[in-house]
């Protein structure tokens, strides 16, 4: 698809073959993750987490459709329904529920690593801008459908965490309490939410699954970016997808994997909240009212605005807590600096390191009581997130001195050896005859 | 463009920010927030050690039975079961005879309807029915219990921060008022009809002290009982009923974190084998940097070649 020396699909099996004539599905799967795909030699394990995102949606709809088979979407039934019948009484129902559970977390984890690792390594920038924007399409789903899943147990932080992200929308003036009220299906979470949010959190997976084919698509054009943001040149430069990346991918997988079926087995519970073990009340609200932690940054940004200027703060709020992601899609035109890699821009790259620990403090300020400390530090850090995107990023952009990028990627991969570099599968560059070797 | 809008949206969240932040500080320094008893003298659990903790923990059916010996002797009288079935005790080590038994001598009766005149009317229960609640609906419960409503216990370890842990502390937790407390807060004092427990979240729980002798339960199995060692006991019960499969997902985790081990050595060797050939160190600062220079020339020292 991408570039010239990609290998075309060549059938082996006379089945594949009759196949490939009438419906080319395995030349599309061979050239998007098979040997078909060149990739950039170079990639380092921060380039995992894409793939590792996608194997989390699958687990998630896998677990998903079967626990939906055991799941009452009634609000006398959903409480008993999670915690007997699927818990208790379905066979192996609590793995499939834990696994969904932290499945939802693990997949953040993922796609957090994998959204700052776009964002340290360039890669919304152009020629990529379509593939980083479907990404944050992706994650604006992923939010919504994560939402509505937690409220599906319909315990006290399901039923109050619904009251106050559905009350968001009522901050907005004249058509915020209808638009409210709309979405709900009543003037508070009730039957009518609980349905529609079951419906449309089953339904939402697999639009982010089509959305994923389009982030995919879209990336495939330009090919994959690399920690040195220099753009692929010749055949040198990279390695078939398979069996390169699916070795890397496969065992990198497998150690993800491992950490989070420690979790899943051992502290199932861990990253949940204790209210939602207490069946909804909505006569009792919770001493306090915290979104999964996934959310927290955002929260904290939200909690951050008190004071009434000129609009009221529920408003400023609502809408810094909107922008703080809507400005992401303007990312590819706010850093117009044309080196991509943060690794050859010494200014922008402390200024990142900055923002990482910001979002992480703003975190821990959105996920506790707001005491005056952490009411003011969230203030603090929510003021830096926008400035950084808004303000630093393109200045910086404008009178950052970079360094020196290298002339290729096999230049930067093989310490000048390039010569000795020939293109995987033809030839040993080891055993390195003396006439490629001297050739240095 | 865009970078003049973002520049502006940017100064101006950022101003309210600050703003905000300004006159948060300014209030929290004309008036600073009161301190609360409830935040200085709440207690954290303390530390409880069960058979049923870390990765290859298993219950201890023992104990199981006396905290369940003490669940329906002294707890059951307010605090229902709901999620938890008779047919459940088996794994407690009871057999079907024993079950059966317990189930029928219950002493609240299942909610049903006479046969003949369909009328409201209770039933012996069997070991397929839930433990039947102490009250017949909410109000009942908060009529009897000077208007608290007792929660139902089957998922109490997983729903109170702390757990089995928080259960045991708040058990044997009772105690007078501090006179250092009411001294600093005087309008603390607990409140007529409500107890002073340092492990509840506001420090007056509407439970009265429910385990105050030794001796209260006389166990089946002849051990002795004491106030300390029964509420260790229900706690550990009530961690069996919050997470009846915590046996076999310990099992399962213990054989999928083998597997998924072997599979990680066994695919990063592959990925090993597999890059063999293309394999250099990736150093994104470039190949002219002296430490690549020097690995670069020890690589070709190692294989004989001139370079």
């Amino acid at each position: 698809m991408s570039f010239s020396w990609a290998k075309p699909y060549e059938p082996k099996h006379p089945v594949m073959k009759w196949v490939d004539e009438r419906l080319p599905l395995p030349r599309v799967v061979y050239g998007a993750i098979g040997g078909g795909y060149p990739v950039p030699r170079n990639l380092n394990y921060w380039w995992n987490f894409g793939v590792l995102a996608g194997i989390f949606l699958t687990i998630q709809i896998v677990t998903g459709i079967v626990l939906a088979m055991h799941y009452y979407a009634t609000t006398d039934g959903a409480f008993n329904s999670v915690n007997q019948l699927i818990m208790r009484d379905v066979n192996a129902g609590w793995l499939l529920r834990y696994a969904h559970m932290n499945g939802a977390s693990f997949f953040f984890i993922a796609t957090y690593i994998h959204i700052f690792r776009g964002l340290y390594y360039g890669s919304y920038k152009a020629p990529r801008e379509l593939v980083w924007m479907l990404g944050l399409v992706i994650y604006l789903l992923m939010m919504a459908t994560a939402f509505m899943g937690y409220v599906l147990p319909w315990g006290q932080m399901s039923y109050w965490g619904a009251q106050v992200i559905t009350g968001f929308f009522s901050a907005f003036p004249v058509i915020g309490e209808p638009l409210r009220v709309f979405i709900l299906g009543g003037y508070a979470p009730d039957e009518a939410a609980l349905t529609r949010f079951f419906s449309l959190h089953y339904l939402l997976p697999f639009v982010i699954a089509g959305v994923v084919i389009l982030h995919i698509w879209a990336l495939h054009i330009p090919g994959s970016s690399n920690p040195t943001g220099v753009d692929v040149k010749d055949e040198k430069d990279t390695l078939p997808f398979h069996p390169f990346y699916t070795a890397k991918d496969g065992w990198f997988a497998a150690a993800f994997l491992l950490v989070y079926c420690v979790v899943t087995f051992y502290a199932p519970n861990y990253l949940g909240h204790p209210d939602n073990y207490i069946p909804a009340n909505p006569l009792a609200t919770p001493a306090e009212i915290v979104p999964e932690w996934y959310f927290w940054p955002f929260y904290a940004i939200l909690r951050s605005f008190t004071f009434d200027f000129i609009l009221p703060a529920k408003l400023w709020g609502v809408l810094a807590m909107f922008s703080s992601i809507l400005l992401l899609f303007f990312l590819p035109w706010i850093d117009k600096s044309p080196v991509r890699s943060g690794s050859y821009r010494p200014v922008f790259k402390r200024f990142f390191w900055l923002l990482v620990v910001d979002v992480l403090v703003l975190g821990w300020c959105g996920g506790g009581a707001p005491t005056p400390f952490r009411a003011a530090l969230g203030q603090i850090s929510a003021a830096y997130y926008f400035l950084h995107f808004l303000v630093i990023l393109p200045l910086v952009s404008r009178f950052e001195t970079t360094l020196p990028l290298p002339n290729s990627i096999s230049e930067s991969v093989l310490h000048g050896e390039a010569a000795e570099a020939a293109p995987a599968g033809q030839g040993n560059t080891r055993g390195g005859s003396v006439a490629t070797a001297t050739a240095h | 463009m865009v970078r003049v809008i973002g520049f502006l949206v940017g100064l101006v969240f950022a101003g309210v920010l600050l703003i905000s932040l300004i006159s948060g500080v300014a209030t929290n320094l004309s008036s600073p927030p009161a301190p609360l008893a409830s935040e200085e003298f709440h207690k954290h659990p303390k530390p409880l050690r069960l058979a049923s903790d870390g990765p290859f923990g298993k219950f201890d059916k023992a104990q199981l039975q006396r905290g369940f010996q003490v669940y329906s002797e002294v707890c059951s009288a307010c605090h229902s079961l709901k999620l938890v079935s008779f047919r459940d005790l088996k794994e407690l080590g009871y057999t079907d005879a024993e079950v059966k038994k317990i189930a029928s001598d219950w002493k609240t009766q299942v909610p049903s309807i006479n046969p003949e005149t369909g009328e409201a009317a209770g039933r012996k229960a069997l070991p397929s029915d839930n433990f039947p609640s102490p009250f017949a609906n909410e109000t009942a419960a908060r009529a009897a219990n000077n208007n608290a409503l007792p929660p139902d216990l089957s998922l109490i370890t997983k729903a109170r921060e702390g757990g089995a842990a928080y259960v045991y502390s708040l058990i044997t937790g009772y105690q007078p008022q501090p006179a250092e407390l009411l001294k600093k807060f005087p309008d603390a004092k607990t409140p007529q009809g409500l107890h002073y427990n340092p492990y509840f979240a506001n420090l007056n729980i509407a439970m009265p002290p429910p385990l105050t002798t030794a001796g209260q339960v006389t166990f089946a199995d002849g051990s002795p009982s004491t106030v300390d060692g029964m509420a260790k006991d229900v706690a550990a019960f009530l961690a069996w009923t919050a997470e009846p499969n915590l046996e076999s997902r310990h099992a399962a985790g213990v054989s999928v974190t083998i597997f998924l081990l072997l599979a990680s050595i066994l695919g990063y060797l592959a990925y090993r084998q597999i890059w063999h050939d293309a394999k250099r160190v990736v150093r994104v600062t470039g190949p002219l940097e002296a430490e690549n220079q020097a690995k670069s020339r020890s690589a070709k020292a190692k294989q004989g070649v001139a370079g």
